[in-house]
């Protein structure tokens, strides 16, 4: 065991695969000399050279469409869109041929593509720099999406992910870059939870609070908070956006009767509003209260001196858990 | 965006950047309209073991393609299949090129380059099943090296160019090729595929069939200078070729095949041409385009060109020709018949290869559906055409 941050997690993730298998490419801008914005790249194109870790120019459609002929070839390219918000001139490239080229080609190629996303606020960036664009993604057939909420997942499920024969979208919570955590780096990650399974991190009785990515430590910190007023929360990491593993969710909204979803992603046709349908169709006896989600708004991300508020907190998570009890709360009274 | 050629004060403007659908003295061209063979001190090389025997193989080949396109235009208007992109008047442009090729370079096309296809030995029942409506694609890429048609236009530059990458990586000497037509060079991939292919010197060639029309959009709309000269702002070397005389494309093919096969990088070639038919059987060119400029167009024909030049050389023969007939007549009616036979999907198969390993969300629904179907009481879920409404 060491104690590694999620950045260092991710690169030494990416080492093993590197090492692992020799159709493992990696393709992005400034991800060879600068070792990425984030230096989660650090050092892997000095160990592994400049055609297994390729700096590109600046065109993210190219970066994705060149992985696709790489793809074609036999490679597995794990590429880095540098923002959030950068991953737009891409979307062609991902939903219309990443997502389907297995599907066009009845089965003949397939796209082990890795599409590595910082994704999320709460860095005090400018416009596009702290967007949570995950749903666009999750609603593309074809694609797998998931996200990492430690260290060690960090370190596994990237691993998992190179490894996995669809394309799949790694969303990396950069606001946590620099949290540290025990990663144990002799997991074997094909014996590890596998990367589509959710994982139930707290025992609860009261409420079911799903959360994911950046939102899993303050989710904790939430169940934490109202253990002292002793309500009793079931905190489950998601882990995967695309397919959601519902059996855990399922079987802790049966126990508590209550389900609170959480993302930084606003909240219209976000992956909230799938949960709590999807759970109301599978649970609908079984629950006390109607699902709540706690979300960010609807509205373009803030500029950062404001993000605060859009964000949710924890303080605006234990709100919901209020309206899920029906307890007191900002809205109690409100018809509607 | 205007087109209008007028300058200020309605003065003409001087034709500075030449015209970009234009066919002026920088065409490389081998074979004149007339079926005269053109001497050029460098190209011939290129095409200097074309024999007798091998001109009358590329008549045949254009021959038969003409052919593969009017009988499965006949087949989208007999209602058999959906939809049918026409190549008519491209066919030397794609057997010149298709032809240049080796068995391990690799294809990324549009949805046009049926000819290619061909040359590349693809089944022809495979060709009709996307316009079918039978498959999304129609064929295994890795089994003719050719991936399946690119719908959104440019898109497969970007794949030829990563695949060109790999190729490069692996030290392998093939070579990646991506079509696309005129109207391509105004999409951002297109670009972003000429900004990588030229940094990382890959071995792409991209073969550009100007054919005038991008739709109901005439090529002036879309670039004020020739689209070969689009190439040089990259640093990618370009040829722009005569679309209808197959040897000049066949060489100019080569050259770029064989400068990539030999660490040189990409190039960009641009064959002028013409799409004499509609841009799909869902058009009406007789909307937006003038009834003289295809008269124009059908004098320069391109297999009425080399039949010129086998005529010339005293090759085309009665029995020759009768024999092209008999081939395309031949291949025309298998292809009728993979398409009339062809088995229809069955309902559980749009399931099929969303993924490579499972999925619980679509397991769950691909479930859900399975159980509605047997209600009809159809253990294999084929629904009659009525229940499926």
């Amino acid at each position: 065991m060491t104690q590694l941050t999620f950045a260092r997690a991710i690169n030494a993730g990416l080492r093993k695969s590197l090492e692992n298998d020799s159709k493992v490419v990696l393709l992005g801008e400034d991800i060879g000399t600068l070792g990425g914005v984030f230096r989660v790249t650090d050092g892997l194109q000095k160990d592994f050279g400049k055609h297994r870790v390729v700096d590109t120019p600046l065109a993210e459609s190219a970066i994705v469409g060149t992985a696709v002929g790489l793809a074609y070839r036999g490679y597995r390219p794990v590429v880095e869109i540098q923002f959030d918000g950068f991953i737009y001139p891409a979307f062609d490239q991902i939903v219309s041929q990443v997502a389907k080229l297995h599907y066009r080609t009845r089965g003949a190629v397939r796209m082990p593509i890795t599409i590595r996303v910082p994704f999320g606020g709460g860095i005090g960036s400018p416009e596009h720099h702290s967007e949570s664009p995950e749903a666009y993604f999750t609603h593309t057939s074809g694609l797998r999406v998931v996200t990492v909420a430690n260290p060690q997942d960090a370190y596994t499920v990237i691993q998992q992910a190179i490894a996995c024969d669809d394309p799949v979208l790694y969303f990396e919570p950069k606001r946590r870059y620099h949290d540290k955590g025990e990663v144990d780096e002799s997991v074997d990650p094909r014996s590890a939870l596998p990367m589509d399974k959710a994982r139930v991190l707290t025992d609860g009785r009261d409420v079911t609070l799903v959360a994911y990515g950046p939102l899993v430590k303050t989710a904790l910190d939430a169940a934490s908070a109202a253990a002292d007023e002793g309500i009793s929360i079931e905190v489950i990491d998601l882990r995967s956006l695309a397919p959601v593993d519902y059996e855990p969710v399922v079987a802790s909204v049966r126990k508590t009767g209550r389900l609170v979803v959480t993302h930084e992603a606003a909240q219209s046709g976000g992956l909230g509003a799938e949960v709590a349908a999807s759970i109301t169709e599978r649970c609908f006896y079984h629950l006390e209260a109607a699902p709540v989600r706690v979300t960010g708004f609807d509205i373009p991300y803030p500029y950062s001196k404001l993000e605060m508020h859009h964000l949710p907190g924890l303080d605006r998570i234990l709100d919901g858990v209020d309206r899920a009890l029906g307890r007191p709360n900002s809205l109690s009274g409100l018809e509607g | 965006m205007s087109t209008d050629e007028t300058g200020p004060g309605g003065a003409q403007t001087p034709d500075i950047a030449g015209n970009p659908g234009g066919t002026g003295p920088d065409l490389l061209q081998l074979i004149a309209p007339s079926g005269e063979r053109i001497s050029h001190p460098e190209f011939d090389f290129w095409v200097r073991d074309i024999t007798d025997d091998q001109l009358c193989s590329l008549f045949e080949d254009m021959t038969v393609i003409r052919r593969i396109d009017v009988e499965a235009t006949a087949l989208q208007r007999q209602g058999e299949l959906a939809l049918w992109p026409p190549l008519l008047g491209q066919e030397a442009a794609q057997i010149g090129s298709g032809r240049a090729l080796r068995a391990d370079d690799f294809v990324f096309s549009s949805y046009r380059e049926n000819g290619v296809a061909y040359c590349r030995g693809v089944d022809l029942t495979d060709l009709l099943r996307v316009w079918r409506g039978n498959a999304s694609g129609g064929w295994d890429p890795y089994g003719i090296n050719m991936a399946t048609p690119q719908i959104i236009i440019g898109a497969q530059t970007l794949h030829a160019t990563g695949y060109a990458m790999g190729i490069q990586n692996d030290g392998a000497d093939a070579v990646a090729v991506t079509y696309f037509g005129d109207g391509a060079t105004s999409e951002g991939d297109v670009n972003e595929a000429m900004v990588f292919a030229a940094s990382f010197q890959a071995p792409v060639v991209f073969f550009c069939t100007n054919n005038h029309w991008a739709i109901s959009e005439p090529v002036r709309l879309q670039s004020h200078i020739q689209l070969a000269d689009r190439a040089c702002g990259f640093g990618i070397p370009n040829l722009r070729v005569d679309g209808n005389d197959v040897l000049a494309v066949m060489a100019a093919t080569r050259l770029a095949l064989d400068r990539a096969r030999r660490g040189g990088g990409p190039t960009f070639i641009e064959a002028v041409s013409y799409r004499m038919g509609p841009h799909t059987t869902a058009d009406d060119p007789t909307r937006y385009r003038d009834a003289n400029e295809l008269e124009d167009w059908a004098a320069k024909d391109p297999i009425s060109r080399l039949a010129g030049l086998l005529d010339r050389k005293g090759i085309l023969t009665a029995e020759l020709q009768q024999q092209v007939k008999d081939k395309a007549d031949a291949v025309a009616s298998e292809m009728r018949r993979g398409c009339t036979t062809m088995p229809e999907p069955r309902p559980m198969d749009i399931f099929k290869h969303v993924y490579s390993t499972p999925n619980s969300w679509l397991e769950r629904q691909q479930d859900h559906y399975a159980r509605y179907l047997a209600t009809f009481g159809d253990p294999d879920g084929a629904v009659s055409k009525e229940g499926a409404r």
